[in-house]
């Protein structure tokens, strides 16, 4: 198979202006099946507004998206569910596919949340909303995942399960990922293509590379970036949900 | 068998109580309570324009409405001003300026309270089949674009970015809301359509816990109102309107008991 088919998503020169004031600007990047792409940067920085470019979100931007698949799987930064709409976890997992039952189990227990199945989405904790969350976007198979700030709210292990997690969907699935995120290291370890963002492309390339980038280094402090390599020498372990260090 | 007024009322009512079920859980879930209201008030410009032309009154009706609901969302494009003094607007000018030309068409015998409020006594073998047929066109269209429709609901860019279109199924939505209006204006009357939206609906939304429920509760609601409401319009010479949508708040408030039971099991 060729490079080109392999291609899910790809944003050519984008930006957006809202109010006379452009949140991201001559952004270009590409999503591929079976690969990791993550986007990090400041608050402000214009992580979420490149992804809801690539997602379609906004009519009028500037530059180009080119798209080559329909089946997307979408976990928003912020959702709040209003209580006038009375919806249970079930309910919700088949708002945008109906799906078959041991589909929707399937993804709960991957998510870890089987159990809340039938609880109301308002009666959740933010940890376990996010686990929904998610569960939902893998639940329909999808090609392309867009993944915002996924594991917010979610307690320390948890996290690190969770990216364990998203990289095993990327395996399995075949699927390309766009994950934002802040946690800089944990985030890290499954990345295969980091894209800095403040306001505009600040530096991109693997792991190692952006975090050995001066650019990067300004924006984020010294600390991070070590913080950032020290994981690149790590990554030939996991941590079980207990902490215990298991050889790949 | 249609020919006794009151089976024809029933009849009619129960053909609207199916569509208001399942359209006023979306006006409460979406918060368009005064959206519905203001389509239902641009109903009398709908009517007096349909006597001076002598025009079908269901068909004018849908139409003013849906132009107004155009009027609306371009108003909110252009303007500064907050949805609900722009509702206000559009709905305080469409009912002046339907009552004015009323004044206007002194030719003709008007029956104000009855387009207000409804009339049991209106209903004709005509209106039944438009009630049915045009409500089960509502439903059919609603079923079709129910998946965009809801998901958009929960959350709108969900929906957009997962491929859904939120956007035309919006604008769909809001003709079939000008459609129940203009099709059930003769049973509940201008002022209560948009009460026959919500009030089964907060009842419903008392005793559900998931939308498929609230949305059977609400279409249960909507029948139990109009059998009560016309029962007792008849017995006590009440106006059909008022009577149904006063049996309505009846059985909300005995749906508050219900809460109030769950709050206490839980405790």
């Amino acid at each position: 198979m060729s490079l080109e088919n392999n291609i899910l998503v790809k944003l050519n020169n984008v930006g957006f202006q809202q109010n006379t004031k452009w949140l991201v600007k001559g952004v270009s990047l590409q999503v591929e099946k079976g690969k990791i792409v993550t986007l990090i940067g400041p608050n402000g920085s214009g992580k979420s507004t490149t992804a809801k470019i690539a997602l379609g979100l906004f009519k009028n931007i500037e530059g180009e998206v080119e798209k080559y698949t329909n089946k997307i799987g979408y976990v928003p930064q912020k959702i709040s569910i209003d209580w006038t709409l009375p919806l249970r976890v079930k309910d919700f997992m088949l708002l945008t596919e109906n799906l078959r039952d041991d589909t929707v189990d399937e993804a709960l227990s991957m998510t870890g949340v089987s159990h809340l199945k039938d609880k109301n989405l308002g009666n959740l904790s933010g940890g376990e909303f996010q686990r929904v969350l998610l569960a939902r976007a893998i639940s329909k198979k999808p090609e392309l995942l867009v993944l915002d700030e996924p594991v917010q709210g979610v307690d320390f292990t948890g996290e690190i399960a969770l990216y364990e997690l998203i990289k095993k969907i990327s395996e399995k699935l075949n699927c390309g990922i766009l994950l934002i995120s802040h946690d800089l290291h944990t985030v890290m370890s499954a990345t295969d293509h980091v894209v800095c963002l403040n306001g505009h492309v600040c530096c991109s390339g693997t792991p190692i590379a952006v975090a050995k980038n001066n650019e990067y280094k300004a924006l984020f402090g010294e600390h991070a970036a070590q913080t950032l390599s020290i994981y690149e020498h790590k990554h030939d372990h996991v941590h079980s949900s207990d902490g215990e260090i298991k050889k790949n | 068998m249609f020919d006794d007024f009151f089976i024809r009322a029933l009849v009619a009512g129960i053909g609207i109580a199916f569509v208001t079920g399942p359209l006023g859980c979306f006006v409460v879930w979406r918060r368009l309570s005064y959206f519905g209201d203001t389509l239902a008030h641009s109903a009398l410009l709908g009517v007096t324009i349909a006597y001076s032309l002598e025009f079908n009154i269901a068909v004018s009706i849908f139409l003013i409405s849906s132009i107004i609901a155009l009027i609306l969302i371009q108003l909110q494009k252009k303007t500064n001003l907050p949805s609900d003094a722009l509702l206000g607007l559009l709905a305080h000018s469409s009912l002046a300026v339907g009552l004015v030309v009323i004044g206007f068409l002194t030719f003709i015998r008007f029956d104000i309270m009855g387009l207000l409020f409804g009339d049991i006594l209106a209903v004709n073998k005509k209106d039944l089949i438009t009630i049915w047929v045009g409500g089960a066109l509502i439903l059919l269209v609603l079923r079709l674009i129910w998946k965009p429709l809801f998901a958009s609901t929960v959350n709108y860019e969900l929906a957009q970015a997962e491929g859904l279109y939120p956007d035309r199924a919006k604008a769909i939505f809001t003709i079939l809301l000008a459609a129940i209006i203009a099709i059930s204006i003769k049973l509940v009357g201008v002022l209560l359509i948009t009460g026959m939206l919500i009030i089964p609906t907060a009842m419903a939304r008392n005793l559900s816990d998931n939308p498929q429920k609230m949305v059977v509760f609400s279409v249960i609601g909507g029948l139990l109102s109009v059998f009560i409401g016309l029962f007792s319009s008849l017995e006590f010479n009440t106006p059909s309107g008022p009577s149904i949508i006063a049996a309505a708040l009846i059985l909300f408030i005995l749906s508050l008991l219900k809460i109030k039971q769950t709050i206490q099991l839980k405790n």
